[in-house]
């Protein structure tokens, strides 16, 4: 079940082919498997693994490097509340107090019905509109407590359901190269010609 | 004087001044290729390619466009650093925003996308870039969607790709997207992690990658918002660029300001001459200290940099004159404290920022940002003893040895300390654990003096015992 499907299996192919050198793709790959499952299994990293042409102790390896990749199942939601200074100095401890209150757990938990994990997050870049959150990284500016108890009465109703996408999604529009614009990747050993718009009597010559 | 925002775009202040990178974003949609096209969108890059690519980089040494990702590194001197003659080169723009109070990459990547992208397309046309990687940071949800939605609408166009506009240049430009590492910012940890490793910064020498980067090939790393800047260059020239601003920092920037001020967002100031004083207190900017309250310090450039006091607010916002008076401009972001701050508390949330971020590959990064977080954090509650004190210079001096840059207080006594510090790690990370630390025991130790208990008499465990040395 962890493996991918027949249209993300294209997709992660076509991924690969954009890079001169397969492993590149190992981030968005453990992103594509993340959006499919809500987290990413043993099982995807060995497809992974395979696709990229490394071993699964690899794709391990980089993956555990980065905080948004989860190895266990977390909520359909997760919330994470900006901690970091303008934020604090902004009330932020405040929204987190409310959230911890509100679902019954502390940061890092994920609630008991699998729908929410909270986190104390790091700089969201939004300190502005600071105290500020996001679900599933989706943004939500200059939040009161009262504002999060709503959020997550939301969240818990179904009612944000259509605007934010389960847990493992991120933007939903994807970028495609058309295969008749698309210049290429190539082997950056293979090709060490200069590209043809720089004109070789300035470039290389002396 | 006016003062406009915008729903489409929250946190970004306009007003009466020269705009360059944001110039569109009074437009709900300027983040349509319509829209961009209606308002001189790829006019730089045609007037790029009429011109040689040398000529085009002549043109971005000329403008003196500094790079807006920390370092104020001149971008048409890095591109000039790739060795000749040598293939292929790839660019790899950095839109990894993470530093602390710092946001503008966000904004214009999800404002003005293809202005962006047509900057990619300058740089890559002028300095012989073959392949362009677009890499974004991975909480940035909506800036990935509106990069991907142009790079869809610009290939469509033949904006991108294949024979650009007829004139044989062609260039792919492939999104990417990171997954949450404030050190891949760091450019060779940037790209360790675009090749598909644990994103950790890589030994110097080579200290650029514009000699050996990604693949092992010449790469030239730029930040998103100097990358912005390329359109106005290329199709105004470089005298329209260096009219604005100062010679040493020409142009626009971007800056950020948060935390305790009436009107708090990004803005695009002229370059140079506006000072902190007109940017926390000006009308068209922040509009003074919330609820009347009186300052107490302020960070101006990000996470990183040393805090400044009300003593250092007629400075204009310029490199040198910052680095002389003990910090840096860094990113482009102020965070302000006022009088009701805690300043160990406020100071505990840069340090933990950084021990958390740490990617664990130089010793006193991983342990001496932990060590500052935990004795701090026990300071911060009240547990702490004067001894402790004394314990965060230690440790901060393992971090950063000898003089650390620190601002000039009238009311302490206290001469300014020039940046930058020494350091004992490949990256900013770990002194930049220390760098809020060191501020705050300097310009507010009697903040700390307060809530620690006298120091405790310790016993030293007798290690001679054991065979060692003391």
């Amino acid at each position: 079940m962890s493996r991918f499907t027949p249209e993300n299996l294209t997709l992660a192919r076509e991924i690969i082919g954009r890079y001169p050198r397969p492993k590149s793709a190992l981030i968005p790959l453990l992103h594509l498997a993340q959006e499919q499952e809500g987290w990413i299994s043993e099982e995807a990293m060995r497809e992974i693994a395979e696709l990229v042409g490394v071993t699964p102790a690899e794709v391990r390896g980089t993956g555990t490097f980065y905080e948004m990749f989860h190895f266990e199942p977390i909520g359909r939601y997760l919330l994470n509340i900006c901690g970091t200074m303008s934020c604090a100095l902004m009330g932020a401890g405040d929204l987190l107090h409310a959230a911890e209150e509100e679902l019954g757990i502390r940061a890092g938990g994920t609630t008991s019905d699998g729908l929410i994990t909270l986190h104390r997050a790091e700089c969201q870049a939004a300190c502005t509109e600071a105290p500020c959150l996001q679900v599933n990284y989706r943004y939500r500016f200059r939040v009161t407590p009262d504002g999060v108890r709503e959020l997550i009465s939301e969240l818990r109703s179904g009612a944000l359901a259509d605007e934010i996408p389960p847990h493992g999604t991120l933007a939903t529009v994807r970028q495609h190269i058309p295969a008749d614009r698309a210049v290429g990747a190539v082997d950056p050993d293979e090709d060490t010609s200069p590209p043809s718009w720089v004109p070789v009597s300035v470039e290389g010559a002396s | 004087m006016t003062v406009e925002t915008y729903p489409w775009a929250p946190g970004f202040v306009a007003g009466d001044r020269p705009k360059i990178v944001t110039s569109r974003f009074a437009h709900e949609d300027s983040h349509t290729l319509e829209r961009y096209l209606a308002t001189g969108g790829y006019e730089g890059l045609r007037a790029a390619l009429a011109k040689s690519p040398s000529e085009v980089h002549e043109q971005v040494r000329g403008s003196t466009l500094l790079g807006r990702g920390g370092a104020g590194f001149p971008a048409g001197v890095k591109w000039g650093l790739t060795p000749e003659g040598v293939f292929p080169r790839y660019l790899v723009v950095n839109g990894d925003e993470s530093e602390p109070g710092t946001y503008k990459d966000r904004l214009l990547m999800e404002r003005d996308p293809h202005q962006l992208i047509e900057g990619c397309l300058i740089a890559c046309y002028a300095a012989g870039l073959s392949r362009c990687f677009l890499y974004i940071r991975g909480e940035m949800a909506l800036a990935q969607e509106r990069v991907a939605t142009a790079l869809n609408e610009a290939y469509a166009a033949g904006y991108i790709g294949r024979d650009i506009l007829g004139s044989g240049f062609g260039v792919d430009i492939v999104l990417h997207w990171g997954a949450g590492a404030y050190v891949v910012g760091e450019e060779t940890a940037l790209i360790e992690s675009l090749e598909g490793n644990r994103g950790m910064p890589r030994l110097k020498p080579p200290f650029f990658p514009a000699a050996i980067g990604l693949y092992g090939k010449p790469t030239i790393v730029n930040n998103v918002e100097t990358l912005s800047n390329l359109p106005f260059i290329a199709a105004n020239g470089p005298e329209a660029y260096t009219a604005i601003g100062t010679e040493t920092s020409p142009g626009t920037r971007m800056v950020a300001v948060s935390g305790h001020v009436r009107r708090p967002g990004v803005y695009e100031i002229v370059n140079g001459t506006t000072t902190f004083r007109d940017l926390l207190y000006g009308e068209e900017f922040c509009g003074g200290i919330r609820d009347g309250n009186d300052l107490k310090a302020f960070v101006p450039g990000g996470g990183s940099a040393p805090w400044f006091l009300s003593d250092q607010l007629d400075l204009p916002f310029e490199g040198r004159q910052v680095g002389a008076a003990g910090s840096m401009l860094g990113s482009g972001a102020i965070m302000v404290m006022d009088s009701t701050t805690d300043i160990p508390a406020a100071a505990l949330t840069l340090t933990r920022f950084y021990a958390h971020e740490s990617c664990g590959k130089c010793v006193p990064c991983r342990e001496g940002g932990t060590w500052l977080m935990r004795v701090l954090e026990r300071v911060v509650a009240g547990e702490g003893t004067s001894d402790d004190l004394d314990l965060l210079l230690e440790v901060g001096q393992s971090i950063c040895p000898g003089d650390m840059p620190h601002a000039s207080s009238e009311a302490l006594g206290l001469d300014a300390t020039p940046f930058p510090y020494k350091m004992t790690t490949i990256c900013f990370v770990g002194p930049s654990a220390y760098v809020p630390v060191h501020s705050a025991l300097t310009l507010f130790r009697s903040e700390f003096e307060s809530r620690v208990a006298p120091a405790r008499s310790r016993t030293r465990i007798p290690v001679v015992a054991a065979g060692g040395g003391q």
